[in-house]
């Protein structure tokens, strides 16, 4: 959660005083990010990118500076089938829960990438994007992306993972994975409810528009 | 309290709010001298809407321009942002902004919608034996939602202040079009019968725990982000609406909760429920045997108080897990 740069003087105290239980976890985080494991786990970085950014054009998700246990929760759930992709499951699968661990704090010390995705959509598909991100389609009742994805969409502790900065064609299948009942995992449908209100031309806009935004810290 | 004309009334206050200054008294001592907000009447029920439509209230493409665009722009801000709003957030005692309680920034049909309300001031309301204003409904909810007594102003915004004349600006422009003196449906919040069984704390304990815990934390205290800004809104505690709100009624409350939260899964424009009447009223409950700012009625002692403003249904100055509500949080 804590990014080490935001820390203040005391808790970067702390670190240093528990630096080498630190360590230990982020030295298997990274060799896993790097070069996977022996037991069907592939290397992190070849999809998900060496700094964490992810790919648009192939859907992998940008996972660097997300929060923690959202991301080790996702990883439990991809596991157990909880949360189900193909691509994902057997990755998922041939990590121990304690590698899991390891590989989300990995991540989530991250730096963010400097760069926003971008996107090619034209600027009144953004603003339409902005509208609903920030302040939803109230006359079909779907609240505003932010109210629950934090200001900026950055991220809300472990329940609401950060949307900024992310890519719009995973934005776009993850909403859709919802609205078709492939994804759900998350707490009390509420990410279901509100996808289902959407339409396709819509989700096109609001995924387009937090592509079109840098990923930052979340602020909570 | 005894009928009063209007004109003595306004001038009353008026001599108050003077002497209050004067005499440096806190301006929420005077809430309760000043009749026009110790009354809050609860709102009668709106009629249902014919097939699914409400009113078609403007877009954000509508907005004016000139000085009254500036004036709704900053009403507007002031009800969505009341935290941030510069002269707004002087009279917030809390940790609220008026859309928390109004959603979709006060537009929403079932969340009690500005473009409902406007049409209907000033009305007369037997109750309360006075013609009720906007203004006063609007100082009303600043000094029980938003708890005015304990902000940098001290009370409510003055009648006549710049802020509640951008505040009706805003509201005046949500409704434009809107037949006047009509209860239009979606106007207010839904009412939710008492079950025959009463209500559960307890079993209203577990609900808020796997329902509603996720956003306004398990303490109520809601989430904000290291520099102040809410993400989402506590219920009770120092930072939320206080004894004297509508909110603190627990069928007001169920009332709202019910077509409204969890926020995404409820919807309002819809009438869409994600919980029965039965766990709306017993998560109601639960969220309303806490702590909250004390009343600024306070009559000198709860049982006082209670006799004189809390007869409906609610938890103050009753007994619940052993302690006596009505403290207060100060
Ligand atoms: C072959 C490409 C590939 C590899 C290798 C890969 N991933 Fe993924 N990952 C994906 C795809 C595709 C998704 C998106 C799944 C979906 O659309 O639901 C994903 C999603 C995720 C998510 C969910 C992120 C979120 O925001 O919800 C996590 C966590 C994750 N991967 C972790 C890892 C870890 C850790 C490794 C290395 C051990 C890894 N991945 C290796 C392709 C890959
Ligand atoms: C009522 C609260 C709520 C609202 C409003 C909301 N979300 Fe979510 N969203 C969630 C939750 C909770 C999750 C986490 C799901 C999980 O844990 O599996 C989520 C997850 C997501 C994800 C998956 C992120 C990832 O890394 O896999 C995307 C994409 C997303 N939301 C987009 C949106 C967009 C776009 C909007 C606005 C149209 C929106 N959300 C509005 C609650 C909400
Ligand atoms: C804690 C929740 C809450 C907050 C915050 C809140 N209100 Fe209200 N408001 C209510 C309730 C509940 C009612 C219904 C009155 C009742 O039954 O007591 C109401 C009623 C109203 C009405 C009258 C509606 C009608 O149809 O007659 C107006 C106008 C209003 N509020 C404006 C505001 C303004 C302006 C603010 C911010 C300064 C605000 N409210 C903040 C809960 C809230
Ligand atoms: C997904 C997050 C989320 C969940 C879950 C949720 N709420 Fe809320 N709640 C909100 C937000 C955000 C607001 C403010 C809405 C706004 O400002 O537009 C709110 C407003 C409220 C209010 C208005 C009161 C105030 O003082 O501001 C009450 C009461 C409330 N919620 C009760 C509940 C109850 C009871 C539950 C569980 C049944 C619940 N909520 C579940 C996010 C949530």
């Amino acid at each position: 959660m804590q990014r080490r740069h935001r820390l203040g003087p005391l808790p970067a105290l702390l670190l240093i005083a528990l630096a080498p239980a630190t360590a230990a976890a982020n030295d298997l985080g990274e060799k896993l990010a790097k070069e996977g494991n022996d037991n069907g786990a592939a290397a992190c970085v070849t999809c998900h990118g060496a700094d964490g950014g992810g790919n648009g054009a192939a859907g992998w998700p940008r996972m660097a500076g997300m929060n923690a246990d959202y991301l080790a929760k996702q990883l439990d759930d991809m596991a157990s089938g909880e949360r189900d992709n193909a691509t994902m499951k057997p990755i998922a699968s041939g990590l121990s829960a304690e590698e899991r661990r390891a590989v989300a704090e990995y991540y989530a010390e991250m730096e963010v990438p400097a760069e926003a995705p971008g996107t090619d959509a034209a600027k009144s598909v953004l603003e339409r994007g902005q509208a609903i991100a920030q302040q939803g389609l109230w006359r079909k009742g779907v609240p505003s992306c932010v109210a629950c994805h934090g200001p900026g969409g950055d991220g809300v502790g472990a329940d609401f993972p950060a949307i900024s900065g992310q890519h719009a064609s995973y934005i776009e299948n993850q909403l859709t994975a919802w609205q078709d009942g492939n994804r759900q995992n998350d707490p009390n449908d509420l990410m279901a409810s509100v996808a289902k209100r959407l339409t396709e031309e819509e989700i096109k806009a609001v995924a387009a528009w937090f592509a079109s935004q840098p990923a930052r810290p979340s602020a909570e | 309290m005894n009928k009063t004309h209007q004109d003595t009334n306004g001038l009353a206050r008026h001599t108050a709010l003077f002497l209050a200054a004067a005499l440096l008294i806190p301006a929420s001592a005077l809430a309760q001298d000043d009749e026009t907000l110790t009354k809050q009447v609860e709102l009668e029920e709106a009629p249902e809407a014919k097939g699914e439509s409400y009113f078609d209230y403007p877009g954000m493409d509508e907005l004016p321009e000139g000085e009254f665009g500036e004036a709704v722009r900053s009403g507007m801000e002031a009800f969505v942002n009341t935290l941030q709003h510069p002269e707004a957030k002087r009279h917030v005692g809390n940790g609220q902004n008026c859309a928390n309680c109004h959603l979709g920034g006060g537009m929403a049909a079932n969340s009690s919608p500005m473009w409902g309300a406007w049409g209907i001031y000033p009305k007369y309301r037997g109750k309360n034996d006075h013609v009720n204003t906007m203004d006063e409904r609007i100082r009303g909810c600043f000094t029980y939602s938003m708890n005015a007594g304990a902000s940098e102003a001290g009370g409510p915004p003055k009648p006549d202040s710049q802020l509640l004349k951008d505040m009706q600006s805003f509201m005046f422009w949500s409704a434009r079009g809107a037949p006047l003196g009509e209860n239009l449906p979606g106007r207010g919040y839904r009412s939710v019968e008492k079950p025959e069984d009463g209500y559960s704390i307890s079993r209203g304990k577990s609900i808020y725990e796997a329902q509603c815990a996720v956003c306004h934390s398990g303490d109520g205290s809601g989430k904000f982000t290291a520099d102040g800004k809410q993400i989402f809104p506590p219920l009770w505690g120092e930072k939320a609406y206080n004894w004297g709100a509508g909110m603190h009624r627990i069928n007001t409350a169920a009332g709202f909760i019910k077509y409204n939260m969890p926020l995404g899964k409820a919807n309002p424009v819809k009438k869409h429920a994600a919980l029965s009447d039965q766990e709306a009223w017993d998560v109601s409950a639960y969220m309303n045997s806490h702590e909250r700012p004390q009343d600024p009625r306070w009559e000198g002692d709860k049982a006082s108080t209670a006799e004189k403003w809390h007869d409906h249904a609610c938890l103050y100055n009753q007994e619940v897990r052993g302690h006596t509500l009505g403290e207060g949080t100060q």
